[in-house]
């Protein structure tokens, strides 16, 4: 078990890469802490996926280095780094049964005979695989075979990670769930480190002690599930975590101070803001924007009953904006106006906070 | 993979197929089995024989001959041809300018008229102006395939070599492209090596396609003709006549239609019983 | 694994040996053949190829060979669409036996046939037509186009059909107009493999004509017996019926390996 460090990575699939959307990886300088869960969120077509080869050792990145520790595994294929990967599509060995499927990464790894059938047991347990041990592979259903993908994963107890790559995509929603709390169970009783690579934000907020929030090949920011709620570093973040997603409102300087629509709005920030070209905006919560008499004057538009609470999608201008509201509060007639709340709300320049 | 919906009228579907095929299969497997149960004289007199052709070519060394060079000959390229297949199929680049090459200047072959083909081999072995032949009695290798039996067998064996290998390999290649990068992925994650790669992947992908493969090699060797009749026309002496040039030549050579026809029908029933049973066999365990 | 390369090389290099010699031959003159081994033709002469261009014996039998090819190709393909479909979709009376029975005829040594398909077709006075050998040859092509058919048509899911039902389409509507271009690259492999092996065949073909729709493959056999050592002339026409193989690979150069699947991997 080790710590994994990325230096000055970048990564290209062309071969000359010449302007930035060459890249799929623009630089990153990532540390990962030996024995936390990550989880690395972003939207299909982000880099999450390279990035994850890249550790792994199946992608050789086009700069920077990798250490495990202070070893420099940069050029070290997969095999050397010692690290398991479960993929999306499950991947078996149609030929073998489901305890050879198991049995096979740690014979190839020349695990003496007597300890093979006890850590195959153990991790059939885990995984509720005992049942299918004498079983062919090759007849079993999709999450039957991703368990054992999973397991195949999971057998080597001397890993230095253990990295999933959307690993539930082609599991029954009822039976995700249940995998999910699975593995979270399992890293607390081996304390490895575990990357979990998904576009689904439950998915990650749920496993992951730390998420990775990657966008357009960089990662826009690393924090706990609460940070990237409550402080969002980039406006995609802020979209992109949250149901409905934050709210994003162009911003003027009035004398220093930030104001929408004409009206001061109070934001989270000790540096005082200054107009140098850059493009200012807040952003703001739906759970943290509320209606008052007066304030940044909208319409409301639509009212979704969610449940528990309603969502009132309105429009200030041009911009929409939605709000949070409990179901037994009144709404304004007409002429509603908006407050947000000031430790929640964030003040970006050119999508970056500005702390 | 699609739940298949009763439906009589698939018939009318199925009707010019059967139509077609039936008027060219049924008609004349009606002349064979009726030529092979009589006797003739000409001027059209028949006699009902039975069984008696049967009997005589079941018994006959000459088809015995016949049978057993043929089962040598599809046991032989079978062995060539399916290992070596595989091993360049495995070796091809996997994308690319040079896999279009590859894949055109390979599936050549299987384009060029079967009597090309033997006329090819005919000019190119020959001892002493064709470049194969000329260059290995050059290298002092005695080598005359038109009077040593060994060396027509080589040079028949070569030419199916020559002629059908592609085929496998671009079944071969076929099955090995429908293989995710994900396996071979996961292989190295697992620490796999090259022959557990080769042994637990690639192989059971394979297999279907090489059923394939084996079916229709084994087919096509066993009812090889033209090839081996424009290269050897079955010479030395016998050495290279296989089932198909010995039925052409009891049949039109010496017009013993009785045998012939009897021939026929045990030949067919030999192809269609061992592709039966290749196929059953393939099959079976994909099923448990 | 860095001569991982060299494998294909070889065998390509070894593809390419008679074919190159058979082609240096036609070039060269009927003495420098037969006096020895040349490497290159020293001199060069188009000779045979002006023989085979301009003398009627010889191109017709390329025509020949054509138009029978071609007709046996769309015969094998469009009789097989509707076959193929039902077996693909429908469960009838007799469907397993049925695909069976028509399989069994690939299986079928063509030598078993010869002498009963020229009684056949000369009953039926279509001896020495195209059409004789075009009909011939469906007999080993219509079940491979059925089979291949089936299983490209086999991945389409059922939903296609089904919703183009509810949209409307009649059943021969929806055939020609959506179910056919979802599945035009098994058609093309289909009609590629009839006319591969229509090509490729010269026992049927050369037993069911004698004159007027002699095939290439036959005008090559028998000048070769009659008119003496011929070899260049020989070489000539034989590096002549590559050409059309060539041209039918070349177009389909990027469906081959797929193809070769025959859609079932």
């Amino acid at each position: 078990m080790s710590k994994i460090t990325l230096h000055n990575l970048r990564h290209s699939y062309v071969p000359q890469p010449a302007g930035p959307d060459d890249w799929a990886l623009k630089e990153l300088n990532v540390e990962w802490s030996d024995g936390g869960a990550y989880a690395l969120l972003g939207p299909s077509g982000c880099g999450k996926t390279t990035l994850l080869n890249i550790i792994s050792g199946l992608v050789h990145p086009t700069k920077g280095r990798i250490s495990f520790d202070e070893r420099n595994v940069t050029d070290a294929g997969p095999g050397e780094r010692n690290i398991a990967q479960v993929f999306q599509f499950p991947v078996v060995y149609d030929t073998m049964t489901v305890r050879q499927n198991l049995e096979f990464p740690l014979r190839n790894r020349g695990m003496p005979e007597s300890e093979i059938p006890k850590r195959v047991e153990e991790i059939a347990e885990i995984l509720d695989l005992q049942d299918m041990l004498p079983r062919r592979a090759a007849g079993l259903t999709a999450d039957g075979k991703q368990k054992i993908s999973l397991g195949r994963g999971l057998v080597r107890s001397d890993v230095n990670a253990i990295l999933f790559d959307e690993p539930l995509t082609v599991i029954d929603p009822h039976l995700k769930w249940q995998l999910r709390s699975k593995l979270k169970e399992l890293h607390q009783r081996i304390k490895v480190t575990m990357i979990y690579v998904t576009h689904d934000q439950i998915e990650a907020l749920t496993f992951a002690n730390t998420v990775v929030v990657m966008h357009e090949g960089t990662v826009v920011q690393i924090g706990t599930p609460v940070e990237l709620f409550e402080r969002p570093q980039h406006t995609f973040v802020g979209h992109f975590i949250g149901s409905p997603g934050m709210n994003v409102l162009p911003c003027d300087l009035v004398n220093g101070a930030p104001h929408v629509a004409g009206q001061p709005v109070k934001v989270q920030t000790k540096a005082s803001p200054k107009a140098n070209g850059q493009r200012l905006e807040i952003g703001v919560r739906p759970e943290y924007v509320r209606f008052a008499d007066s304030g940044v004057p909208a319409k409301i538009i639509k009212v979704s009953d969610v449940g528990r609470y309603r969502v009132v999608e309105t429009r200030c201008g041009e911009e929409r904006v939605n709000v949070i509201v409990n179901d037994d509060m009144s709404l304004p007639a007409d002429g509603a106006h908006l407050q947000f709340e000031p430790a929640f709300t964030g003040l970006y320049a050119d999508g970056w906070r500005v702390d | 993979m699609n739940e298949k919906a009763p439906y009589q009228k698939g018939w009318i579907f199925v009707i010019p197929v059967v139509a077609l095929v039936a008027f060219n299969a049924v008609i004349p497997l009606m002349t064979v089995v009726n030529y092979s149960v009589q006797e003739t004289f000409g001027n059209n007199i028949f006699f009902f024989e039975g069984i008696k052709w049967f009997q005589a070519v079941l018994t006959s060394d000459r088809f015995h001959a016949a049978l057993g060079r043929q089962l040598a000959f599809t046991a032989t390229i079978l062995a060539i041809e399916l290992p070596l297949g595989v091993a360049i199929a495995l070796a091809m680049p996997r994308k690319g300018p040079w896999l279009s090459v590859c894949l055109v200047l390979m599936a050549l072959p299987l384009l060029i008229p079967w009597n090309v083909v033997g006329a090819m081999w005919n000019i190119f072995a020959l001892p002493d102006i064709g470049l194969l032949g000329k260059t290995l009695n050059n290298l002092s290798i005695n080598y005359n395939y038109t009077q040593q039996p060994a060396a027509a067998w080589v040079t028949l064996i070569a030419m199916d070599v020559w002629h059908w290998t592609s085929l496998v390999v671009l079944l071969a290649f076929a099955g090995l492209s429908s293989i995710p990068d994900a396996y071979y992925q996961a292989a190295k994650i697992d620490g796999a090596s090259p022959y557990a790669v080769f042994r637990y992947i690639q192989l059971p992908k394979m297999r279907r396609v090489l059923t394939i493969a084996v079916l229709l090699r084994f087919m096509d060797s066993f009812m090889i003709y033209t090839e081996p009749f424009v290269l050897t026309g079955g010479g030395p002496g016998n050495a290279t006549t296989l089932l198909s040039i010995d039925l052409v030549k009891v049949a039109l050579g010496q017009f013993d239609l009785g045998p012939a026809a009897a021939m026929s029908i045990i030949y067919f029933l030999i192809v269609l019983l061992v592709s039966w049973v290749f196929y059953t066999v393939m099959t079976r365990k994909e099923e448990a | 694994m860095r001569l991982r390369w060299l494998v294909p090389t070889l065998y390509i290099l070894f593809l390419m040996l008679p074919i190159y010699w058979l082609v240096s031959m036609s070039f060269k003159t009927t003495n420098e053949i037969l006096g020895g081994l040349t490497l290159w033709p020293k001199n060069f002469t188009l000779d045979n190829y002006i023989t085979i261009l301009t003398q009627p014996v010889w191109y017709n039998g390329y025509i020949n060979s054509i138009i029978y090819v071609c007709m046996n190709t769309a015969i094998s393909v469009t009789a097989a669409l509707p076959a193929a479909y039902a077996f693909s979709r429908f469960r009838f009376l007799g469907d397993k036996h049925l695909f069976f029975w028509l399989l069994t005829n690939r299986m079928a040594p063509p030598a078993v046939f010869a002498l009963p398909f020229f009684q056949l077709y000369s009953a039926i006075n279509l001896f020495d037509t195209h059409i004789a050998v075009a009909l011939a040859h469906t007999l080993f092509n219509i079940p491979l186009a059925v089979w291949i058919l089936e299983g490209f048509m086999s991945g389409v899911p059922k939903q296609l059909d089904e919703t183009a039902y509810v949209d409307g389409y009649g059943f021969w509507r929806f055939f020609v107009k959506i179910f056919l271009p979802t599945i035009r690259s098994g058609v093309g492999v289909a009609a590629f493999f009839c006319f591969m092996f229509s090509w490729v065949e010269l026992l049927l073909a050369k037993t069911l004509t004698a004159v007027a729709a002699k095939p290439i493959a036959a005008t090559m056999t028998r000048t070769a017996s009659s008119s003496g050592f011929e070899l260049g002339l020989l070489a000539a026409a034989g590096a002549l019926t590559i050409i059309p193989g060539a041209v039918v690979i070349y177009f389909v150069r990027n469906y081959i390996a797929k193809g070769f699947s025959l859609g079932r991997v």
